[in-house]
C-alpha cells in the first residue's frame, strides 16, 4: 500500500524553524506531503533509572499503537537519551517496512561531546537521522554506499560524513522517479 | 551475489529479542528469535543459521549447555554468547566450549556491528576455503592423465586403490610417460590432498645439494647458508613427497633416505635437533631398480621400503589406441591456453601420428601438438605442421611383410614399373619380383 503522506510528531519542545526545515527536506527526499503535529506522552514511564535513559523500543511500540495510522508513515521526534536493552544508546530506530520510527536530538548535539554548540550541524544531523529512520519504515536496509543517508551510523561523526540523500540504488528500491 | 547471513537470537527477555531482531533486520540479515534454549535447538534441527547469538543466563537450559549441544549439531556453527553479568570464568568456559566470542550486555552499537561483521567474515572465509579446496582437488585430478586403453585403465585402477593408503609407491615407466602426473593423482585422491605435495628431482642435484634440499640446513652449515632453511621432508609434513629419478641418488643418500623413511625424523644439515615429519613417499624412475639391486648399485632394503606398491606407466607405443584421444586432448588444451579457436587435425596428419613410435612418449606428442598449433594455419593441423620427417618415422607394429610390400611398391613407382630396373635396384631376380608383386597384389597407379 503506497503511503499517502508522512507525519512527524514532536514529543517535547522543538523549534518551529528546525521542524520546518526537516519537513521541507523530508518531503523533497520522499516526494510525499509531510505534516507535523505535537504528541503528548508521559516519558517517565519509559525512563530506566538504572541506565538513566529512555527505552527506545518501548517508545517505538507506543508511537506505533497510539499515534500511527495507515497508510501514512510516522516518525516520533524526541529529545531524550534513547537506548535499547542490548545497546548502550541509539540515535533512533524504526520498524523495517513498518509504519513508524523514532529519532532523538539528544546525542546529536555538539555540546554532548565537549564541543561548541552548532545549530546548523544539529539540523543537518537530525534531518539525516529522520530521513534514515523513514527509509527503514519504507523498507530500506542499511546501505554500503559511503554517502548514502541509509548508511549505518554509530557515532555522530559517521552521520556527518554521509549526505542527507538516498543513493541511486536506494532510490530505485523505493521506486522513486529519479527524473522528478 | 552476496549471501544473506542468517542470525538466530536466543534470549528469554522479549525486549532483548525484539531490539536485536530490529537492529539486525535493518542491516539486511535474515533473523529469527527463540525465547529459550529448547526452542532454539528445535529450530536448529530443521534450519541452518550462520550465527547464533545466545544469552548465557536463561531459565531451564543455560547458554553454555546450549552452546555444547549446538556444537554437536553443527561443529562449525558460530555462537556468540551474551550476558549481563560478566565473569572471567564464564567467558573462559564459553570460549573453551567453542564460542566465537563473548559480549557483555549492553554493548556499544559499534561493538555489535564489528562482532557480527567479524563473524560474517569468518563464515565467508570458511566457505571460500571449502570452495577453493574443492577447486584444488578438481584441478589436481586425474584429468591430465588420458587414456582408454586397457593398460591405462589398469593404471587408473591402481591409482584409485593405492590413493587412500599410506603405502610407499614406486612409479616406473619410460621418460615422458607421465609418472609425475600419476603421483599427483595419487596425492590428489588421498586423505593428504589438502596438504602439500612436494616434488624433488633427485637427478638434477648433486649429493650435497640434494642432502640440503631434502633435510634443510641451519644458518652457517656451509658457505652460503645465510639463513635456516626448511627441507623438503619438513615441507611435506602431513602431505606427500615425490622423489623423481630415485635411481640416481648416491649410496650415501640411499642410507640417509632409508633412515628417514624408517624413523620419519631427520636432522637439518648443520643442525642437531631431531625434526619429525609425517609424509608419504612416492618415487619415480625410468630405470629397472630390481636389476640395480642385483648389480648392487641400489640398496635392497631401500628398494623394499619404497616398493610397497609398483605402478608401471606403459610407453605410448604400447597403447597406440590412446594416441587419437591424447591428440584431441592436447589440441583442446593448447587452443584454450593460447586463446585460439578450436582446431582439428586432418586424416593424414592423424595417421602419421599413429604410425610414429614416440621415443619421448607423451611429452613428445604434447610438444608436437603445441608446435603444430603455433605454426599451423589456426584451423586444421596438417602433416606439414608436424615435425615428423619421413626418415624419422618409425612405423609401429608393422610386419616385415608390410614393410617389404611398401618398399617394393615405392621402388616400382620410382622406376615407372620397369621390372628389370626395379629388380636390379632391389637386388632380386625378375621371377622373385614378379612373385612378390603377385603375392602383395601390387598394381601400377592409374
Amino acid at each position: 500500500m503506497t503511503p499517502e503522506n508522512i507525519t512527524l510528531i514532536s514529543f517535547g519542545y522543538f523549534e518551529k524553524e528546525l521542524l520546518g526545515m526537516i519537513v521541507k527536506d523530508v518531503g523533497h527526499e520522499f516526494l510525499l506531503p509531510v505534516k507535523t503535529r505535537e504528541g503528548h506522552l508521559d516519558l517517565s514511564e519509559f525512563y530506566n533509572p538504572v541506565r538513566r535513559q529512555y527505552d527506545g523500543f518501548r517508545l517505538l511500540k507506543e508511537v506505533d499503537t497510539k499515534f500511527a495510522s495507515a497508510p501514512e508513515k510516522t516518525i516520533g521526534l524526541f529529545d531524550v537519551d534513547l537506548f535499547i536493552p542490548i545497546l548502550t544508546y541509539i540515535f533512533g530506530q524504526a520498524y523495517l517496512n513498518g509504519r513508524v520510527g523514532i529519532a532523538s536530538l539528544f546525542r546529536l548535539r555538539n555540546e554532548r561531546y565537549g564541543l561548541k554548540r552548532d545549530d546548523k550541524i544539529l539540523l543537518e544531523r537530525f534531518r539525516k537521522e529522520v530521513i534514515h529512520e523513514l527509509g527503514h519504515a519504507f523498507g530500506l536496509i542499511h546501505c554500503h554506499d559511503s554517502i548514502c543517508v541509509m548508511r549505518s551510523s554509530t557515532y555522530v561523526e559517521d552521520i556527518d560524513q554521509k549526505s542527507q540523500h538516498l543513493c541511486v540504488k536506494c532510490k530505485r528500491s523505493l521506486n522513486l522517479d529519479l527524473s522528478d | 551475489m552476496v549471501k544473506k547471513v542468517s542470525i538466530l537470537i536466543v534470549d528469554d527477555e522479549e525486549s532483548v529479542r525484539d531490539s536485536l531482531f530490529n537492529w539486525f533486520i535493518e542491516d539486511g540479515y535474515r533473523v529469527e528469535c527463540a525465547e529459550n534454549a529448547k526452542k532454539a535447538l528445535s529450530i536448529l534441527q530443521s534450519d541452518n543459521f550462520d550465527i547464533v547469538l545466545a544469552d548465557i543466563k536463561m531459565p531451564g537450559m543455560d547458554g553454555l549447555e546450549m552452546l555444547k549441544r549446538i556444537k554437536t549439531l553443527r561443529k562449525d556453527s558460530i555462537v556468540i554468547v551474551m550476558t549481563a553479568f560478566a565473569t572471567v570464568d564464564t567467558a573462559v568456559q564459553a570460549l573453551k566450549d567453542g564460542a566465537f566470542d563473548y559480549v557483555t550486555k549492553p554493548f556499544d552499537p559499534d561493538d555489535l556491528s564489528h562482532l557480527i561483521r567479524n563473524a560474517s567474515r569468518q563464515i565467508a572465509l570458511v566457505e571460500e576455503n571449502e570452495i577453493l579446496k574443492d577447486r584444488v582437488v578438481s584441478l589436481e585430478n586425474v584429468e591430465d592423465i588420458v587414456g582408454h586403453s586397457v593398460s591405462m585403465q589398469m593404471v587408473f585402477h591402481e591409482i584409485e586403490s593405492v590413493a587412500n593408503s599410506n603405502a610407499s609407491v614406486i612409479i616406473t615407466g619410460e621418460s615422458g610417460t607421465g609418472k609425475e602426473l600419476v603421483a599427483r593423482a595419487i596425492h590428489a585422491n588421498s586423505p593428504r590432498r589438502f596438504f602439500p605435495m612436494v616434488s624433488v628431482h633427485c637427478g638434477a642435484l648433486t649429493e650435497s645439494l640434494l642432502e640440503s634440499e631434502l633435510f634443510g640446513h641451519e644458518k652457517g652449515a656451509f658457505t652460503g647458508a645465510v639463513y635456516n632453511r626448511k627441507g623438503r621432508f619438513e615441507m611435506a609434513d602431513s602431505g606427500t613427497i615425490f622423489l623423481d629419478e630415485i635411481a640416481t641418488i648416491s649410496p650415501k643418500m640411499q642410507v640417509e633416505l632409508l633412515r628417514v623413511l624408517e624413523t620419519k625424523s631427520f636432522v637439518r644439515v648443520g643442525g642437531n635437533k631431531e625434526i619429525s615429519s609425517d609424509f608419504r613417499v612416492i618415487c619415480a624412475t625410468n630405470r629397472d631398480l630390481k636389476s640395480m639391486v642385483e648389480k648392487g648399485t641400489f640398496r635392497e632394503d631401500l628398494f623394499y621400503r619404497l616398493n610397497v606398491v609398483n605402478i608401471h606407466v606403459p610407453p605410448l607405443r604400447e597403447r597406440t589406441e590412446d594416441i587419437q584421444l591424447l591428440v584431441d586432448y592436447f589440441i583442446s588444451k593448447y587452443c584454450v591456453s593460447m586463446n585460439k579457436p578450436p582446431m582439428t587435425i586432418d586424416a593424414s596428419a592423424s595417421k602419421r601420428l599413429e604410425e610414429y613410435a614416440y621415443p619421448g612418449n607423451i611429452r613428445e606428442l604434447e610438444n608436437m601438438i603445441e608446435r603444430a598449433i603455433v605454426v599451423g594455419n589456426g584451423k586444421k593441423i596438417g602433416v606439414k605442421d608436424l615435425p615428423l620427417w619421413k626418415e624419422t618415422v618409425t612405423p609401429a607394429f608393422e610386419s616385415l611383410d608390410d614393410l617389404g610390400k611398401k618398399h617394393i611398391f615405392q621402388i616400382l613407382n620410382k622406376y615407372n614399373w620397369n621390372i628389370s630396373a626395379t629388380a636390379k635396384a632391389l637386388k632380386l631376380d625378375r621371377v622373385t619380383l614378379y612373385n612378390k608383386i603377385k603375392k602383395y597384389g601390387l598394381k601400377p597407379p592409374k
